[in-house]
């Protein structure tokens, strides 16, 4: 029980802390908490908002699980906010380009996503392994050059073309969709979501029941001990940034394939950077994960309504980050409390007074 | 200015034991750098290489770098990686924007190092106090920086601007240039001779349109220098940046010599974003306009191995890259890379006489690979060009990794004993 507590307690006190702390900062501006809150609870069952935040779920659920991969092996994969970018140009260019049969076409996309997102993770992956470079600083470049390389991509003398206002690559043909489920006027749910969800469950079998996961678990506890256990460290690094790369570059996929069809100017930024928070909240845990990410997109859907009541909107990323900050605040100072009150019962059962010590 | 990278490492084992200062080092840095460009102007026929508009404009746009980059250079001395210098920037460009408007420049800055502080007083909470993760808290302060910045100028900028990304405008500095020298400057640039004309453009740029920011800004450098390295104060903080341990057992106050040094971290990158919002091309807030400067800055502290004069390096090829971009277009950019195999050549050079036969073998592969895209391209696509910073920065870091030393403590968590 006390072990659950630990566990659950942290997120609900942020959640409560930032739910106040924006609340007050609401009245400060002028507005009622009560009513922005209530506007936004409502709005999930208006329109497509609630099919709205079940395929943002999706798609901040396989980022965070990018994102987790990492976590698990001490490794910060900052890069999740470029591989995805990569992946998603080079996937869109790769399915407007070939004709293959229906099925054949959305795997090859898939792969050749997964691939692309691999290979962006592997520079710093490899910068890592042979010299040394922290990997926070390589992916952060990276998320740059990124930027850059898609940008490239989609000029018009590239691979680009020009839509309207927007630039765009080639439409990928209707072989390489995947098919949603639809709600009628509620919208259409990703059929992507399933490969999601086939991910989460990949990856708790892959960290649980494996002896792969096993030894990326215990190289991240202590890479010295893993080592001693004859874990190869340089190997771990490697292959989960591959991974992390290689499921980063789906994230784009659930939009990709089920709505926009291209790669465009119009292109969803920042899933990377929510995702690191969403794998925080969730204690990269598939099961934490699934319920950050349904936060996320429940704040960022919902947060639409808000302009109706005359709140800005942005109040939910304030909501967002302070929620991330007082998480990992939370879960400190809970593992402090219990690792005080662990050395005190010790302490008493030894029968030392000064035990806490 | 890379030039000063490579040579400094050598200086100590030079075989006979000449202890060369390091403003000489830099001064014969800055001369190379400018010969190099000389040649390569010469020899490609670009003279806006070095001409002024280019060198003011690479002025403008490094000061943003070299502000966030000392931020950094602060918070990682005392031990404390700041990866939300971009957040503590956002919500600089915000504070100075909303002062700046409505009691001009002078405020501007004000308000814009009080916000960037309060970034920092928050990840010092955070991270002192509480322990978190460094890079952890630095993402959130990204997250929250942008968030707050947007909510805030939805709220307060929207109902004078009409537009929720942009503030009204603000009131600029008054610039100044040292007249008679500038037009005698601007005769020599115009003579067209080698060498002569290319520093009479550099130095005119560098005294032309100049705000008092960027005379704060580069006196903020040596001062940041002389607090960290020859203070008792700045010993400290250094120490707890080295092994907060020791520190602490000898009576060094870490948790405040923590606090201090990420608080004005974060002033110096709210300043950097006053730089953005003051530069007289733009004059206002736009959401997005710090475009990963924070990240910028601190790869140029990367760059110059967690020194300041090797972080100015940074900064002026970073500024330069960019301006010379803006200024002339990816053709010029392309003589650049033609410079950068003239460097690399003189670094064979060395490297033979050093008889380092992997390291001239390596430096000859990329020469030749450098000079046949020199050769094969027209120019270099501007896309590129924006994310040069990004790529010397791996390349750097690729090559000279090993030869890079940070505090040694830096990014651990501290917890009092």
């Amino acid at each position: 029980m006390g072990h659950l507590r630990g566990k659950l307690l942290p997120p609900a006190l942020a959640i409560v802390f930032s739910l106040l702390l924006c609340g007050v900062a609401l009245i400060i501006s002028g507005a009622n908490p009560l009513s922005a809150f209530g506007a936004m609870v409502t709005q999930v069952g208006k329109g497509t908002t609630l099919v709205d935040i079940v395929n943002s779920t999706g798609i901040y659920y396989i980022a965070a699980l990018a994102v987790a991969i990492g976590f698990q092996m001490n490794l910060f994969n900052i890069g999740v906010e470029g591989q995805y970018r990569v992946a998603a140009v080079i996937a869109a260019v790769v399915g407007g380009s070939i004709a293959l049969p229906p099925g054949i076409h959305t795997l090859v996309i898939i792969i050749v996503a997964a691939l692309a997102g691999a290979a962006w993770a592997a520079i710093p992956a490899i910068l890592k392994v042979t010299r040394g470079v922290n990997e926070v600083i390589s992916t952060i470049m990276m998320n740059g050059l990124a930027i850059g390389f898609s940008a490239y991509l989609i000029r018009r003398d590239v691979f680009g073309e020009l839509r309207g206002n927007n630039i765009r690559t080639a439409e990928i043909p209707e072989s390489g969709w995947m098919p949603g489920i639809s709600f009628g006027g509620s919208g259409t749910m990703f059929g992507f979501l399933f490969v999601a969800i086939a991910l989460g469950i990949g990856y708790w079998v892959m960290m649980n029941k494996t002896r792969f996961g096993f030894e990326l678990r215990a190289s991240g506890e202590s890479s010295t001990a893993a080592s001693a256990g004859g874990v190869s460290a340089k190997k771990m690094v490697l292959l989960s940034m591959l991974i992390s790369g290689a499921i980063a570059g789906l994230i784009s996929l659930p939009e990709l394939l089920g709505r926009d069809h291209t790669f465009s100017l119009n292109f969803t930024a920042g899933i990377g950077f929510s995702g690191i928070a969403i794998a925080l909240l969730g204690r990269n845990h598939p099961g934490g994960i699934a319920f950050g990410a349904l936060l996320w997109a429940f704040l960022d859907k919902s947060g639409l309504a808000l302009d109706n009541v005359g709140v800005p909107r942005e109040i939910v990323t304030i909501m967002q980050g302070s929620i991330v900050l007082s998480v990992v605040v939370a879960y400190e100072v809970v593992r402090r409390f219990e690792l005080a009150s662990e050395q005190r019962r010790v302490g008493r059962e030894l029968g030392t007074v000064g035990g806490a010590a | 200015m890379i030039s000063t990278m490579e040579e400094k490492p050598h200086v100590p084992a030079a075989p006979r034991k000449r202890k060369v200062p390091g403003w000489a080092v830099a001064m014969l840095g800055v001369a190379g750098a400018i010969a190099l460009l000389s040649i390569t102007s010469y020899q490609t026929g670009f003279p806006q290489l070095t001409s002024s508009g280019t060198t003011q404009t690479a002025v403008r746009l490094a000061l943003p770098i070299l502000l966030a980059g000392l931020g950094g250079l602060w918070a990682e001395r005392a031990g404390v990686v700041n990866i939300g210098l971009e957040g503590m920037m956002i919500m600089g460009t915000w504070g100075a924007a909303w002062a700046g408007y409505q009691w001009g420049p002078w405020a501007a800055l004000v308000a814009a190092v009080v916000f960037g502080s309060l970034g920092g007083l928050l990840h010092a909470i955070a991270t002192v106090t509480f322990g978190v993760n460094h890079i952890v808290s630095g993402v959130a302060i990204n997250l929250l920086g942008a968030g707050l910045t947007k909510y805030l100028s939805t709220l307060i900028f929207l109902p004078l601007s009409n537009n929720p990304r942009q503030s009204p405008p603000v009131q600029s500095f008054d610039t100044f240039s040292v007249a008679g020298l500038g037009d005698w400057l601007g005769e020599l640039e115009s003579g067209q001779r080698l060498f002569i004309s290319d520093v009479a453009g550099i130095l005119r740029g560098l005294v032309t349109g100049v705000s008092p920011l960027t005379m704060i800004a580069i006196l903020l450098l040596p001062l940041s220098y002389y607090l960290l390295w020859r203070t008792r104060f700045g010993l400290r903080l250094r120490s707890v940046g080295e092994n907060p341990h020791a520190a602490d057992s000898l009576g060094v106050k870490v948790y405040f010599h923590k606090y201090v040094a990420v608080i004005v971290s974060g002033g110096l990158a709210g300043l950097g974003g006053a730089a953005l919002v003051l530069n007289p091309g733009q004059l206002s807030y736009l959401e997005g306009q710090t475009g990963g400067r924070g990240y910028i800055g601190l790869a140029a502290m990367i760059f110059g191995n967690w020194r300041p004069g090797g972080l100015l390096g940074g900064a002026a090829l970073f500024g330069y890259a960019d301006g010379l971009q803006l200024r002339s277009g990816g053709e010029t950019v392309l003589a650049l890379v033609y410079g950068v195999v003239l460097l690399l050549a003189v670094i064979v050079v060395w490297q033979l006489i050093r008889r380092k036969w992997f390291s001239a073998a390596a430096a000859i592969v990329v020469a030749v690979l450098m000079y046949l895209l020199y050769i094969s391209l027209d120019e270099i696509p501007s896309e590129f060009v924006s994310y040069a910073p990004h790529m010397v920065t791996l390349a750097v870091l690729a090559v000279a990794s090993q030869r890079l030393r940070m505090p040694a403590a830096d990014g651990l968590v501290y917890r009092r004993g």
